[in-house]
């Protein structure tokens, strides 16, 4: 290979030439190729949330059609109903699957989803980073087990957790408040974000930080100034994990709240009961919960290019 | 400000000498200060014993009780719950559902999550819009996805199995849900990988781009083929953060629940019944809350067990 390539260089100017425009267009050939292949993939893991977006637009007879007739009768009650409030049983296109559920208004639900995500979020990086930037750093002669145990506190299944909790939370007056809930997911992500990281502030040379500090910084300065600008990335990946974990997370709303705060898992879980699924409403709220995190994840995306080179450090 | 300090960091980074001759602090102020890890670590560690202590000592103790349907108390029963273990074949069973669940999920979507990453590094058109699309499944909470999957591949009129009668790949008499419960368990992994192939995506391409490209430049100038680099440069750079995806997945897998309790319930008969499912039957359905105790600490030893092995086999670094 390299042999080719030099003899190509070292050749008469025309056939070097003609050797690049081949290559130029090896490469956009390449580059249509893995555009088309990336976007049939991300298309394929989009799909079932299509599906469940065009089902929150479709009638009950609709949704169950199959194959899946289209142009389809449209309607929005769905929407009117689970965002705005409307009456449930109108006249008609939408009416309920019969499943005796009679609230389906989560409006306040999807804030609640959004304000203990988001606080969680914060706090979890604000906990981790520094965390993770000492395991990292400093010469722990136990790292290995540190980072162990904050890894099994990940292990117990919220199954067993949850009750527990619910006592602890009792006690602590902490039942149905936001902060309690906010606490519970920072510590369910909290081993993540610190593990992750961690291995992110591994792949920062040292001689990054000793530099900074020779320049006259502080520890802490070091950290905050220079190093947290090489695993931006990281920090990205981290936070929307740790968002969507606490978005997701189920158990630990349902029997440490007695429903007052509930949130988009929880209000999903209401609109199945045993005698029928609701899957109007339920595909309603899963849409509108999905659009303004997509956006989001739009919106941080520019994070996750390549940051500094890190190479450069020699 | 930090540009400044970056750049004049770099032109002496190489500055050994300098590096040693920084003053030492006193003991105390290195311990309690910036320059101690205490500070660093303290309250991430609070937080985790402040939640994490009481759920476990609390599961101990309850394992060495019972509820008593009789007297509607709860009773010491000393290792009676533990001894039940052994002789329950049903935790044989969960113990196997669980091992084929934890493989396949775990190499299948830590295979295709490697793949999907390493594509989406290689700079398509559109890179962020596909890659914004990829973590959606994972916004979904799993017990909707179940339901989801639950449609998407009922017996009658799901879109799935829809497509898998057409294509003469599935008969009708034996269902993706249901039936014998043959495919059951395919169908409870599913909507897994689904959701969580994005998980591996989303932190192996973040340290996809977090790798210094100078090895890689230097590969390609020496004649290192395409497959050369990925297996010698790419894959042990990279590995970091394989081992911590993978080890995050395994533990959560081990935990697996929702998938189980909103398509199959366990079954058909006890065919897709995972550890966490039967602890959760145990403690909240036939209200047996010491011996529901038990098998939530036996899937925490289980993690235990099956990470300490990952690191050693693995050799991962922390």
């Amino acid at each position: 290979m390299a042999t080719i390539s030099t003899s190509a260089r070292l050749g008469p100017a025309g056939t070097a030439n003609a050797g690049v425009a081949r290559r130029a267009r090896g490469r956009l050939a390449g580059q249509i190729v893995r555009t088309l292949a990336s976007a049939l993939i991300a298309l394929l893991f989009f799909l079932p949330i299509l599906w469940w977006g065009l089902n929150s637009i479709r009638t009950t007879t609709e949704i169950f059609a199959l194959p899946p007739r289209f142009p389809f009768d449209a309607t929005l009650d769905w929407y009117r109903v689970v965002l705005g409030n409307a009456d449930p049983n109108p006249q008609g296109g939408a009416a309920g699957a019969g499943s005796g559920i009679t609230k389906f208004f989560s409006l306040p639900y999807l804030g609640n989803s959004f304000l203990i995500g988001g606080a969680s979020t914060l706090l979890v990086l604000l906990l981790a980073t520094p965390a993770a930037y000492a395991l990292s750093r400093f010469r722990l002669r136990r790292r290995k087990d540190i980072a162990f145990w904050i890894l099994s506190q990940r292990m117990l299944p919220p199954v067993a957790a949850a009750y527990p909790l619910q006592v602890m939370f009792q006690r602590f007056g902490w039942t149905d408040t936001y902060h309690g809930l906010i606490l519970v997911h920072t510590a369910i992500n909290a081993p993540l974000a610190v593990l992750l990281l961690l291995s992110f502030f591994d792949e920062v040379p040292r001689e990054l930080d000793d530099a900074a500090m020779i320049d006259g910084a502080s520890r802490f300065g070091a950290f905050r100034e220079v190093i947290l600008h090489y695993v931006r990335g990281g920090l990205m990946a981290t936070a929307v994990l740790a968002f969507i974990f606490s978005w997701n997370e189920f158990l630990l709303v349902l029997v440490l709240t007695t429903g007052k705060i509930q949130t988009v898992p929880y209000a999903s879980s209401t609109f199945t009961t045993n005698f029928a699924t609701e899957w109007g409403y339920l595909a309603a709220l899963g849409t509108a919960s999905v659009v303004p995190i997509f956006v989001f994840i739009l919106l941080v995306q520019r994070h996750l290019v390549r940051g500094l080179t890190l190479g450069a450090v020699k | 400000m930090a540009n400044v300090d970056r750049i004049s960091g770099l032109e002496r980074a190489g500055d050994r000498r300098g590096a040693m001759r920084r003053p030492v602090a006193p003991t105390a102020r290195r311990a309690l200060g910036w320059d101690g890890p205490l500070v660093w670590l303290l309250p991430v560690v609070f937080l985790l014993l402040l939640l994490g202590i009481y759920p476990f000592v609390f599961n101990i103790w309850n394992s060495f009780r019972e509820f008593d349907p009789m007297t509607g108390t709860v009773e010491p029963v000393g290792w009676a719950n533990w001894a039940r273990l052994f002789s329950d074949d049903r935790v044989v069973n969960a113990l196997k559902i669980t091992g084929l669940y934890v493989g396949f999920a775990l190499v299948i979507e830590a295979t295709l999550g490697l793949g999907i990453a390493m594509l989406l590094n290689t700079g398509p058109w559109g890179a962020g819009l596909w890659q914004s699309l990829l973590i959606l499944p994972m916004v979904v909470p799993p017990t909707v996805a179940g339901v989801m999957f639950e449609v998407f591949q009922n017996a009658d009129f799901g879109v799935i199995s829809w497509l898998l009668y057409e294509a003469n790949i599935l008969g009708k008499a034996e269902p993706l849900i249901g039936g014998t419960g043959q495919h059951a368990l395919k169908a409870v992994i599913l909507p897994d990988v689904w959701q969580w192939t994005p998980f591996f995506v989303l932190i192996l391409l973040a340290g996809l781009k977090a790798l210094p490209t100078e090895p890689l430049e230097a590969a390609q100038v020496d004649g290192a083929s395409a497959r050369q680099r990925f297996l010698h440069i790419t894959l042990p750079m990279l590995r970091p953060m394989i081992a911590v995806a993978v080890l995050f997945r395994l533990v959560d897998l081990l935990k697996v629940f929702d998938y189980v309790y909103v398509m199959t319930n366990g079954g058909p008969g006890v065919n897709t019944e995972v550890l966490s499912f039967y602890a959760y039957q145990r403690s909240f359905q036939t209200i047996e809350w010491g011996y529901g105790s038990v098998l939530g600490i036996v899937i925490l030893l289980l993690a235990i067990v099956a990470a300490n092995v990952y690191v050693r086999v693995f050799k991962v670094e922390w």
